[in-house]
């Protein structure tokens, strides 16, 4: 951190969330109308409305999405790091609210890759043109993708660490254990970790039940200033501190398998926001694989590099654990869209105000929606927190 | 399956096309020659191919093409258990391994490890690049376990 200039913490907050999930993996509504229905329903959970709206964050093109809208943005924000884009929207929303470029800021998501399929509707799908680094040196050699990248991080931190399947395995079950909690999580049986091994392999060292679903699944949150968040429906939700970092893209550029650009974005959010990892109430951890998340765990702080898998097999993660992670049943049990980051400010948002049911971690005032995107590449970290930690 | 496949017409690889930096490395492996981008300015190996160097930020005329050794050393390894679903159709169906390797020239690729059985590559191995023939005349390179003499 280069000084307290830099500082976005308690600058604003989000203030609406909404979320639209189905027990059976499947949306009957799709493309903008799904859109904006989310922006809409969060927006009447803030007690807004469409004409306070001046800023749009939409990974595509928030310019074609704000003329769908009719609305006037002065702030607009496209950025697309894959799953960790909305917790890059909050960053940058958190710093244009901070900098007077906007005041109401809504960013939006829908895919429903699930429901294309059995209905046979045809995604639109650009093709890169030309040639391009992952076409001319990875596509070759048949590389699976999204898993193929993250089974050679898992399969180095095995090389390195000893880690073994049944510890990643762990994650997976504890994760369950919180979707079990979860009326609208696609998958609720508890599973043990035998069940994990016995899914079967899809690229080695990954099962099945190693990698997250295929969903249909949309939500939308509003962010405001500080000071206009009080006088609205909600409790806010405070942007503590926020921090990216990128360090490839293409996972042979990765500069160590077992190191994700997380652990310069964790630290620097936490440092923004004046927290220690033993602060986190609830870790909202992108779990695309489980070596995913195991890597979150020792990038932000959670345990010393190379310990996640000694860490995840004490039952930390599920609930009643120290370190309750991915309450929603995350991307391994409860919905997986394609770009999860928006669940997990969806999860941290009901968690910090009380609304979170079942799953309810009791007493929950700092939470960390923690955004992984692409091929381990793009690390976002929001510290988030109520009103009793500014 | 694409409509190419569906007619037995498709290579039985996805074939790389040639990007402007990579054109010299795609030509020398017509002659099974693994050739390395290197930096004289920081005396760096550079991949994947660029205009400039991005250890040191020199120019295109400070990079010139070497010849590697061909020895390399595995830094990952995975199994891909379902080739149909990688759309891959170059291994008979069968399990095929993807690994990262680090070159003797210090710069590290995606490749298959072929020659032995995909479960046996691990993490520290030596390979050696091995080719295969793509469609229109280069080839690709592929590593495989043991290391020729120096």
């Amino acid at each position: 951190m280069t000084g307290m200039d830099r500082s976005l913490r308690g600058a604003a907050a989000i203030v609406g969330v909404a979320d639209d999930v189905s027990p059976t993996g499947e949306l009957d509504r799709f493309g903008r109308e799904l859109e904006v229905a989310m922006v809409l329903d969060a927006l009447a959970d803030a007690g807004l409305s469409l004409s306070d709206v001046d800023g749009v964050c939409h990974p595509e093109s928030a310019v074609a999405f704000a003329e769908y809208l009719g609305v006037h943005p002065t702030f607009v924000e496209s950025t697309m790091t894959g799953g960790s884009s909305y917790e890059v929207h909050v960053e940058h929303a958190a710093a244009a609210i901070a900098a007077g470029v906007c005041d109401v800021v809504v960013s939006v998501y829908a895919a429903t890759p699930r429901s294309d399929r059995t209905q046979g509707r045809r995604r639109e799908w650009r093709r890169p043109t030309g040639p391009n680094p992952m076409a001319e040196w990875d596509m070759p050699y048949g590389l699976r993708t999204p898993m193929g990248p993250y089974a050679l991080a898992a399969a180095r931190h095995m090389h390195e660490f000893g880690t073994t399947s049944e510890q990643l395995a762990q994650i997976a079950v504890s994760t369950r254990q919180w979707a079990a909690l979860n009326p609208r999580a696609r998958y609720r049986d508890l599973i043990d970790i035998d069940d994990v091994l016995a899914s079967p392999l899809q690229v080695s060292p990954l099962h099945l039940l190693d990698c997250c679903l295929v969903t249909d699944g949309a939500g939308a949150f509003v962010m405001t200033s500080a000071e206009r968040a009080r006088t609205l429906a909600k409790p806010p939700v405070f942007v503590l501190g926020a921090a990216t970092c990128t360090d490839h893209m293409v996972i042979g550029q990765m500069p160590d398998l077992t190191t994700t650009p997380g652990a310069v974005s964790g630290p620097r959010a936490f440092e923004m926001a004046g927290i220690e990892p033993g602060d986190v109430d609830v870790l909202m951890g992108y779990d695309s694989f489980t070596i995913t998340a195991l890597l979150h765990l020792e990038d932000l702080g959670f345990c010393k590099k190379g310990e996640g898998g000694p860490f995840v097999a004490d039952g930390h993660l599920g609930p009643g654990g120290s370190l309750p992670m991915n309450t929603n049943g995350g991307g391994l049990s409860f919905t997986h869209p394609g770009m999860y980051g928006m669940f997990l400010i969806t999860e941290a948002a009901r968690q910090l105000r009380g609304e979170g049911g079942a799953r309810q971690v009791a007493g929950a005032n700092v939470a960390v929606a923690h955004g992984s995107g692409m091929f381990l590449s793009v690390m976002s970290t929001a510290v988030l927190g109520t009103e009793a930690t500014l | 399956m694409s409509p190419e496949q569906a007619a037995g017409t498709a290579p039985a690889r996805f074939e790389p096309p040639v990007g402007v930096e990579g054109a010299a490395f795609w030509e020398a492996t017509r002659e099974r020659r693994l050739l390395v981008q290197w930096c004289t300015s920081c005396d760096r190996g550079v991949f994947y191919p660029r205009v400039f160097c991005p250890h040191c930020a020199a120019g295109a005329d400070a990079l010139e093409w070497r010849t590697a050794s061909g020895r390399a050393t595995v830094y990952a390894a995975v199994v891909e258990h379902r080739p149909e679903a990688a759309g891959a159709n170059f291994s008979g169906g069968k399990p095929y391994c993807v690994a990262l390797v680090d070159l003797e020239e210090g710069v590290r690729m995606l490749t298959n490890v072929v020659g032995c059985p995909p479960d046996d590559v691990r993490s520290g191995m030596p390979v050696t690049v091995a080719w295969e023939l793509l469609s229109d005349g280069r080839q690709l390179p592929l590593f495989e376990p043991g290391q020729m003499a120096s």
